[in-house]
């Protein structure tokens, strides 16, 4: 088997007392879809948190293409290609979708650390803006403030955001999270249309989405990884059933 | 893949920019006015202009920044020893003087800028204050270089541009004032405008998204706060020049805290402010003062007070919603 993109071997964190990941090892190969579900309280976002590098592990390994990043800040990480969205929408709120959409450029670029020469003036930074907003169909939010857009919007801004910085693994934050059915559409056909060597992990509740986007799922509970396998072995799992999808599987 | 040029046009009209146009000229439309008008109020106009200098300063870093700071005086003082002591000892040049002094505050937020910048908030304000209570404590402890209590003084400043003599009146001094602040004012709206100043606006709005753009945002934040020392180094080199005096009192809170009010009284985050603020607040301190040297103060107070209840966006804010009204549809900026 090649490298993994994401190689994450068991990693623990604990806040005190309390074991909130407890020995968690995942492995994502160039170009999986790899879904993390379980029950609120399970630690699905902490994972996130630890494998981008806004927390330490207290135990294991993180590796991003066989490089352990596991006392790297973040930054150096979205160098080494790791990007990743929020559960609740992080972005610039008093600037443009298309300024917003620039930082990410400029901070690929490394043209944000120029002191001279107006933002207008960077083609890498026009350019690249107008054509990705195009291609996400987001060209006519350019001008509007963050703070001016209804939450749907803001999130495809956010999945923007992050396509800006062609990154080779992508770890979203249940990017459904509060959109109205009509906007999960838009969002899942989104997450479809992204580059197959696209390495994703993505944390949602929607269980249609994940069922769709994810060809490998695991079941995060009580912070350790209860089971993992394809869809189908996920939805015939009994034991997953009783704590989690139990309650949702007819809805 | 090419965007078209239209959406490329929507895209550079969808970055906001500090414009170049006709309000810039005020100030030096202003500066003109009152050199024919009030010829007697040449030093209380140089006065402005340093301040407005000091303004726009603390203005790149809080407003823009987000660098929260009751430490600026440190800046100020740094640059009024620099110029003070470089007069004294190499050369009284005063141009020479200012680059000096630019170079003594921007290393000094080099310095400083890595220890404390890590911190945001009350801690950051904390941080800022001590620093210049302790550099206020060393100008104390070695008089042998600043002269202690007394100051430095009795150096010369030779003549601007080796033609322009200091003269009593302040002439010389107003239109060196002029000069500098027209110098820092272009300065500051290229930088607001340079695709660093847009990543400083990031990291005031969402410093944890900054880093997981990868920015390095303490890095940033230093280089922010080196250029915005090394401007209000300038300031304070200005005033120890033109009144050939640095006293103790240049390090004070009172100065961090003066600079402060000010640009808020003006408004932060558009660098206009801190022309509308340092003028009001140096004009009306003046004016206070004359009318009664004991309760001046009051006058500053209930200024304040007002402008917090009724104009929380500061005096530009107050400018742009009359402008709002007599203008309804602007191009949002």
């Amino acid at each position: 088997m090649s490298v993994p993109a994401l190689d994450v071997e068991r990693i623990s964190k604990s806040f005190g007392a309390l074991r909130v990941t407890r020995s968690v090892s995942l492995a994502l190969a160039p170009g999986a879809r790899h879904a993390l579900i379980g029950p609120n309280g399970a630690g699905k976002t902490t994972l996130v948190n630890l494998i981008s590098g806004l927390l330490q592990p207290s135990e294991g390994a993180i590796r991003l293409d066989g490089v352990d990043v596991t006392a790297m800040p973040p930054e150096r990480r979205v160098g080494l290609g790791l990007a990743r969205t929020f559960q609740i929408s992080s972005l610039f709120p008093l600037l443009s979708v298309a300024e917003n959409v620039a930082l990410a450029l400029a901070a690929r670029f490394g043209t944000d650390r120029r002191f001279w020469g107006s933002v207008r003036a960077r083609p890498e930074l026009v350019d690249g803006a107008a054509a990705l907003l195009e291609s996400l169909g987001l060209l006519a939010l350019a001008p509007r403030p963050i703070a001016d857009l209804p939450y749907g919007q803001r999130r495809l801004v956010e999945i923007a955001l992050v396509l800006a910085l062609e990154p080779k693994t992508l770890l979203l934050d249940e990017p459904a999270a509060g959109l109205a059915s009509s906007d999960r559409v838009v969002l899942l056909d989104l997450l479809l249309r992204l580059p197959p060597s696209l390495t994703i992990l993505v944390i949602e509740h929607d269980m249609s989405l994940v069922f769709r986007l994810a060809a490998r799922i695991s079941v995060l509970v009580e912070g350790a990884v209860l089971v993992e396998g394809t869809p189908a072995e996920i939805r015939a799992d009994s034991r997953v059933r009783d704590v989690y999808l139990g309650t949702r599987s007819h809805a | 893949m090419t965007p078209a040029s239209g959406s490329r046009a929507a895209i550079r009209d969808a970055f906001s920019r500090h414009p170049l146009s006709w309000i810039d000229t005020l100030p030096w439309v202003a500066t003109v006015a009152l050199y024919f008008a009030a010829n007697d109020y040449l030093p209380l106009g140089t006065q402005v202009m340093i301040n407005i200098i000091f303004a726009l300063a603390l203005d790149l870093a809080l407003g823009y920044g987000g660098v929260a700071t009751l430490g600026h005086a440190a800046f100020f003082g740094i640059g009024a020893y620099a110029a003070g002591l470089y007069a004294t000892y190499v050369t009284g040049e005063p141009i020479s003087g200012l680059v000096v002094a630019a170079a003594a505050g921007g290393i000094g937020g080099l310095m400083a800028g890595p220890l404390i910048l890590r911190t945001r908030g009350l801690t950051l304000v904390m941080l800022t204050l001590a620093i210049a209570t302790l550099l206020h404590e060393l100008a104390n402890t070695f008089p042998s270089v600043t002269g202690g209590a007394n100051g430095l003084f009795g150096y010369e400043i030779q003549p601007l541009l080796g033609r322009f003599q200091f003269d009593l009146a302040g002439r010389t001094a107003y239109w060196y004032g002029a000069g500098v602040m027209a110098v820092i004012y272009f300065l500051s709206k290229a930088l607001v405008n340079s695709p660093f100043g847009l990543a400083v606006k990031g990291i005031r709005e969402n410093p944890v998204r900054m880093r997981m753009l990868g920015v390095p945002v303490t890095r940033r934040l230093v280089a922010l706060y080196a250029v915005s020392g090394a401007f209000a180094a300038v300031a304070g080199a200005l005033s120890a020049q033109v009144t050939k005096l640095v006293g103790l009192d240049s390090l004070t809170f009172t100065v961090s805290g003066n600079v402060l009010v000010m640009l808020i009284l003006g408004g932060t985050g558009s660098l206009y402010g801190a022309f509308l603020g340092a003028f009001v607040f140096v004009v009306l301190s003046d004016r206070a003062a004359a009318f009664d040297p004991f309760h001046w103060l009051f006058a500053i107070g209930i200024v304040l007070i007002l402008a917090v209840r009724y104009a929380p966006q500061g005096l530009v804010g107050v400018v742009e919603t009359v402008a709002a009204r007599v203008r309804p549809r602007r191009s949002p900026s």
